[in-house]
């Protein structure tokens, strides 16, 4: 039998370990969906079955947040058929208002592919994703590395496998754009090869400085990825590189959450 | 009234689909093609029932385009008016 390599957090002690384990059970995520996500089924099912928090779902025209919501999980599809440009339409939606509101209070936001594209489009994070440079919808695994610290990224395997399928996912931005995430460190994820070396030929769609991922926000709470690691979370897939993002924000946000601390200090 | 806009790739932005145009152009053996650049048109028409001065038309338009017809990132808007009558 082939043997699968499956990513495990490295845990300092225990305390640590159970202040996780006792957020993991508290935490919990929204997966918005829109006329046209096509990823939400395996967003929802990554989320609840696999990482374990609480997991609900909001419609677009939802003019609230489910309350209590602490990560909002924007899936992947073509919202809207594309119209327009991918996430153009999305972004007036009700539900969008709301994510603006959570983002602007430090809650975490997660968009994957279409999400990303929305997350552009609403002005949540800079730049803009643009048809792929071959002009092939690409469907594909591909590799990328953590280039930054963050909510979703700390912790991090050195290089996670992770699938893509999109044909409008080349990343660009204004040269003081790209020169001002770059200095803040806002880059998160790059495009590499399986060695992690970011070259050409490892860069699946032209984007600009091989960015696959990047973080925005007031606390870089924001993050967004054209890979979909909620398509490789599991051993049953192959690979479960995509699970250790989303252990990595779930380890974050147990550590800035108030309750978590008292028990971490009365321990 | 009518209003077209016109939204196209700003300059700097790399046009792969004007690219491959220019390629299949070739293949044709349309000769002498420097540049193929795509962009989108949008018609617009307003209600003639509440008239709206050209200048606030104008000033609505600008608004839409950098508010969702194009994307400022990475295109350009061109407006132009034209009196209902000659659509």
């Amino acid at each position: 039998m082939r043997r699968v390599r499956q990513w495990q957090p490295a845990l300092r002690d225990s305390a640590q370990w159970a202040q996780i384990a006792c957020y993991r059970a508290r935490m919990h995520a929204t997966v918005v969906v829109f006329p046209g996500s096509n990823a939400d089924a395996e967003m929802i099912h990554t989320l609840r079955d696999v990482v374990q928090v609480r997991t609900e779902v909001a419609w677009h025209r939802d003019a609230e947040l489910p309350a209590g919501t602490d990560l909002v999980a924007i899936p992947g599809g073509f919202s809207y058929g594309d119209y327009l440009r991918c996430g153009a339409i999305a972004k007036v939606s009700p539900i969008v208002a709301a994510i603006r509101r959570h983002v602007d209070r430090g809650g975490a936001v997660l968009g994957v592919c279409n999400g990303f594209q929305i997350l552009t489009e609403a002005g949540l994070l800079p730049g803009a994703l643009t048809r792929n440079l071959h002009l092939r919808f690409e469907c594909r695994d591909i590799f990328v590395k953590p280039v930054s610290e963050g909510p979703f990224t700390s912790g991090l395997p050195r290089v996670l496998r992770l699938p893509i399928a999109h044909a409008e996912g080349r990343y660009q931005a204004a040269p003081d754009v790209l020169a001002s995430l770059e200095k803040d460190g806002l880059v998160a994820l790059r495009y590499c090869d399986s060695a992690g070396a970011i070259t050409e030929d490892a860069n699946p769609n032209g984007s600009l400085s091989s960015i696959a991922g990047i973080y925005g926000g007031p606390k870089k709470n924001v993050l967004g990825l054209m890979p979909h690691p909620e398509r490789m979370s599991e051993p049953l897939v192959g690979y479960s590189d995509g699970r250790a993002i989303f252990d990595a924000i779930v380890r974050s946000m147990a550590r800035s959450s108030r309750p978590a601390a008292q028990l971490s200090a009365a321990s | 009234m009518k209003a077209t806009v016109f939204v196209r790739l700003k300059r700097e932005v790399l046009d792969p689909q004007g690219d491959a145009i220019k390629r299949a152009l070739s293949v044709l053996g349309f000769e002498g093609v420097r540049d193929v650049r795509v962009g989108k048109l949008v018609e617009i028409e307003f209600d003639d029932e509440a008239p709206k001065s050209p200048d606030q038309i104008k000033t609505e338009l600008a608004k839409m385009a950098d508010e969702l017809l194009a994307n400022p990132v990475i295109e350009d808007a061109r407006i132009e008016l034209s009196p209902a009558a000659q659509k």
